[in-house]
């Protein structure tokens, strides 16, 4: 039995395009401990979505899983046969979707979503189990007998965090919980994914772009790059200290109060998946770029405090520019 | 050159849909080279012949011979379908066009009556009309089947104009002052063409079924011979349970080919519309 | 909920009165004096079996002609309403409503059953060919089913009729039960009825299948696409339950809608196969009428089609709710 509740080993993702394999996930590597929230951010097109769907092996054609390993508490999910692989999702490890608006079967109950769900997995649900999940996430027991069309949408984001724990899963996959939610209900939810997931006792993954949010939400942030993660570190720490100079652009670009409308963002456009730089991914847009990045892929740098980084120069802290 | 090879490799059943029609056009326009194309009167032969030497395809019933008579009427099946499609789509077209443009009242007005034109059963008001009057003749029967084929052609431009006056084109148009009618001579209908050449052709389609469907309940053009005719006739002989294969046979394979030819091109077409929409957004 | 109810049957009266009007108005548009007209057509067929000065009179006072137009109109309504639809001119005195009534049973079954087998049937397969891990086997269907449902209803009956009744005679082609038969209710009668059927009812199925499965491999396509699918698999659930319940229904809610248009269609198709095989349902009795002329059977007829399609319609709105919970919820 592994201590970790997921470990994540050199996942590779590839996407079959008219123009050849576009590599979609990089050699991404990461462990999570019980009970311990990641938060993975980037750019739209960096991977994290892609990553965190492929932990449940949830990648359809043209995508393809194409190396790694994944281990959740020691089980390894990318050699479960198909039988097996089914009994694992929901069971060990489950999805919070990313659209809540359309994550629901339209024309089932909520609470059918439910029994369906423990059918599959052999359990017995009933009424009070049902109201019991319901009300760990906040929500009334007569949901149990509404159609999802009756529920606003941070409602029906709600029943599928209550789905997600409602076997008491080890790992819990978010993938952008909250984009399709007001700034409001945002929180709100954010807060009974957090709630719902210490109870459950169960790691988390959560993808999102939003820097700020996630600091309030994770102990560690990871962050990707085309298809790399290129840090990884405890949120006090990278925000502190980032030591790749992409994690410092994403901070810079947060809005900040004290600083109003000074406003710091990248300039060019992530590359290609297609057409990346034989060197580091993010040489033609980094401030501090040297030769050297532009020809030799830079390896993991282990840090200090279990922090981790894909810069050759990852040793030094990122001066501002 | 390069072009239609290209298509030719990305559509196929478009092209041989051309082709089926194509060749069904041309053959029949060489009808008079082929044959003699009084043999398709009543009577112009020894009726119920097999096929032979001198009647290819035998004769029928009536003494007419049976190649003759689908050599004719295989141009006027098309020519019906063609008319009442034409017919059908400018009409539904053109209303499309106002309750897209116009939307309030004319929009509720147009859509209202297609929808209930869309309930009433085309054959229920095709029957009233022929069993009403005196006789059929090919152009009534075009006219009447067009009378009931102009609702999916609204339907749809109606909904392509909703969608498209909301391009931001048009908004830049109507900001350099062009008056309605301009933007939609200029801006709506070149953008329309291929829809407008999509429900062409399931108008044509419709028009021909409704037509032939018309003519085997006996309430076709009496003495013009069309592809409907001849099975209606047939029918009534009592070709099929005579086992008289070369009297019924040719003109359900005519329509048969070309329903499915049509229905190649349609599909076809939608397919080739719907890339290149992809391809400009 | 009721005001969709409400609105459903508000729609289906309108179309009703309007199919009602339509029926009305036509044979008086047309040029010329009905009552001749009609009197001549049926000498000229020929088809005349009743006393004919009778049948005048009956035309005479049917059509009202020296009444004002609304006073023809509302006796009309009052007609129909009482369902007296009149008298056949050609099989003088038998009621119109006798007649319709007779072919009805054997239209609703044969009809209601090919319709239901080729929606059944077209619907799963169509589902099938969409679904990711079917059999390949399964596309490869798509092509001949394609091509197939290209080809009006009545052809396929000649084909059917010439290839299974007469080159290869396993069935019989004609009628709606063995010839000389007494209708008991007995099993006899029954396998009679239905192997009668079954030539009629193969011919629907044929040329209607092919446009369901590709109707519902389109939507299953786009459901597939949809996030709750990738939810229902991240819960674990089985396959089965995610085709079926997934997938399935709720591809299922645009193929009814389906249903509900191509209803008309699907009548129009139905009595042109009648005709072909001699089939006693209304659209057989419909030939004979136009054949001898007899107008007001061929007015009730074509009345009670309309009227059939409207109600069907009816039927399928409010069952929609019941399929799809949203929709009530939309209109109300």
């Amino acid at each position: 039995m592994s201590r970790h509740a997921l470990s994540v080993r050199s996942l590779t993702v590839e996407f079959a395009t008219a123009r050849g394999q576009a590599r979609a996930v990089d050699e991404v590597s990461f462990d999570l401990v019980p009970g311990e929230r990641l938060g993975l951010v980037g750019e739209s097109g960096s991977g994290k979505t892609t990553t965190a769907l492929s932990l449940l092996r949830l990648i359809r054609p043209p995508g393809r899983i194409v190396g790694g390993e994944i281990r959740i508490a020691g089980a390894d999910v990318l050699a479960a046969s198909p039988e097996e692989l089914r009994r694992m999702r929901a069971a060990r490890i489950a999805l919070v979707p990313q659209g809540a608006m359309s994550a629901l079967n339209p024309v089932l109950t909520c609470g059918a979503q439910f029994e369906d769900l423990f059918a599959a997995h052999g359990e017995r649900g009933g009424a009070a189990r049902i109201a019991a999940l319901l009300a760990s996430v906040g929500l009334e027991p007569q949901v149990a007998g509404f159609f999802p069309h009756q529920l606003s949408g941070g409602m029906k984001q709600r029943v599928c965090i209550a789905l997600a724990v409602a076997l008491r899963p080890s790992v819990i996959v978010a993938d952008e919980p909250t984009s399709a939610l007001d700034v409001i209900v945002q929180r709100q939810v954010l807060r009974t994914l957090v709630k719902a997931q210490k109870e459950a006792g169960a790691a988390i993954v959560m993808v999102g772009h939003d820097m700020g949010l996630m600091a309030q939400f994770a102990h560690r942030i990871g962050v990707m790059y085309a298809g790399r993660l290129v840090e990884i570190a405890p949120v006090r720490d990278i925000f502190a200290d980032p030591r790749h100079p992409y994690t410092r652009a994403l901070i810079e670009s947060l809005p900040d109060l004290e600083r109003r409308g000074e406003f710091r963002g990248l300039s060019g456009l992530p590359p290609s998946l297609l057409d990346l730089p034989p060197g580091c991914a993010f040489a033609p847009r980094c401030p501090r770029v040297v030769e050297r990045c532009r020809v030799e892929r830079p390896g993991p740098t282990l840090l200090a405090g279990g922090r981790e980084a894909r810069c050759h120069f990852a040793a030094e802290p990122v001066h501002a520019g | 050159m390069r072009r239609a090879l290209n298509l030719a490799r990305e559509e196929p059943g478009l092209i041989i849909g051309l082709v089926i029609l194509g060749g069904l056009a041309a053959l029949s326009a060489m009808a008079p080279l082929l044959v003699d194309v009084s043999l398709a009167e009543i009577g112009a032969a020894r009726p119920r012949r097999p096929p032979g030497a001198q009647h290819w395809l035998g004769t029928d019933g009536q003494g007419r011979d049976v190649l003759a008579s689908l050599l004719v009427a295989t141009p006027r099946t098309l020519f019906i379908g063609l008319l009442a499609g034409l017919i059908g789509l400018g009409l539904g077209g053109a209303l499309g066009l106002v309750a897209g443009w116009f939307r309030g009242a004319a929009d509720a007005v147009i859509r209202t009556v297609a929808d209930v034109f869309m309930t009433i059963p085309a054959i229920a008001v095709l029957v009233l009309v022929g069993t009403s009057v005196r006789s059929m003749s090919v152009a009534l029967m075009a006219l009447v089947v067009a009378g009931l084929s102009w609702m999916a052609p609204a339907r749809a431009v109606r909904a392509q104009v909703l969608s498209l006056r909301e391009r931001p084109w048009i908004d830049v148009a109507r900001l350099n002052g062009q008056s309605g009618v301009a933007i939609v001579a200029r801006e709506i209908l070149p953008n329309l063409a291929p829809y407008l050449a999509a429900s062409f052709v399931v108008a044509v389609s419709t028009a021909i079924l409704a037509t032939v469907g018309l003519e085997a309940l006996g309430l076709g053009p009496q003495n013009e011979l069309t592809l409907g005719m001849m099975i209606y006739w047939a029918q009534y002989g009592g070709a099929i349970l005579r086992g008289m294969w070369w009297w019924w046979a040719p003109p359900v394979l005519a329509l048969i080919a070309i329903f499915v030819a049509l229905f190649l091109i349609s599909t076809g077409m939608d397919r080739l519309v719907n890339v290149r929409l992809r391809a400009a957004s | 909920m009721w005001a969709y109810v409400a609105n459903r049957i508000g729609l289906a009266a309108v179309v009703v009165l309007i199919a009602l009007s339509v029926n009305f108005a036509i044979p008086r548009i047309m040029p010329g004096d009905p009552v001749e007209q009609q009197l001549a057509a049926i000498s000229a067929a020929g088809g005349q079996t009743g006393d004919m000065a009778e049948a005048a009179k009956a035309l005479r006072q049917r059509f009202q002609l020296d009444r004002p137009i609304w006073e023809q109109y509302l006796g009309y309504l009052w007609n129909v309403a009482r369902a007296d639809l009149g008298v056949s001119v050609a099989n003088y005195p038998q009621r119109v409503s006798e007649i319709v009534l007779s072919g009805l049973p054997w239209t609703v079954g044969l009809l209601g059953l090919s319709t239901l087998i080729s929606f059944g049937l077209g619907t799963l397969t169509g589902a099938l060919m969409a679904w990711p891990s079917a059999p390949r086997a399964l596309r490869l269907l798509a092509l001949p089913l394609v091509l197939v449902s290209a080809i009006p209803y009545f052809v396929i009956g000649l084909v059917l009729l010439a290839l299974l009744g007469i080159v290869w005679p396993i069935l019989p082609v004609a009628g709606g039960y063995p010839f000389g038969q007494v209708m008991n209710a007995d099993l006899p009668t029954a396998l009679g009825v239905l192997k009668h059927g079954i030539l009629p009812a193969l011919s629907i199925v044929l040329a209607s299948l092919g446009a369901w499965a590709l109707a519902m491999r389109g939507m299953v396509v786009s459901v597939l696409g949809e996030d709750y699918m990738m939810l229902a698999e991240a819960k674990g659930l089985t396959e089965r339950r995610i085709f079926l319940a997934y997938g399935v229904r709720n591809a299922l809610l645009p193929q009814f809608t389906q249903l509900a248009l191509k209803l008309g269609a699907l009548v129009s198709g139905a009595i042109l196969v009648e005709v072909i095989f001699a089939y006693p349902g209304i659209g057989y009795k419909l030939y004979v009428a136009i054949g001898q002329k007899d107008v007001f059977v061929v007015q009730g007829i074509v009345l009670l089609l309309s009227l059939s399609i409207a109600a069907a319609m009816l039927i399928l709105d409010l069952f929609y709710p019941l399929i799809d919970p949203r929709v009530a919820a939309r209109s109300s």
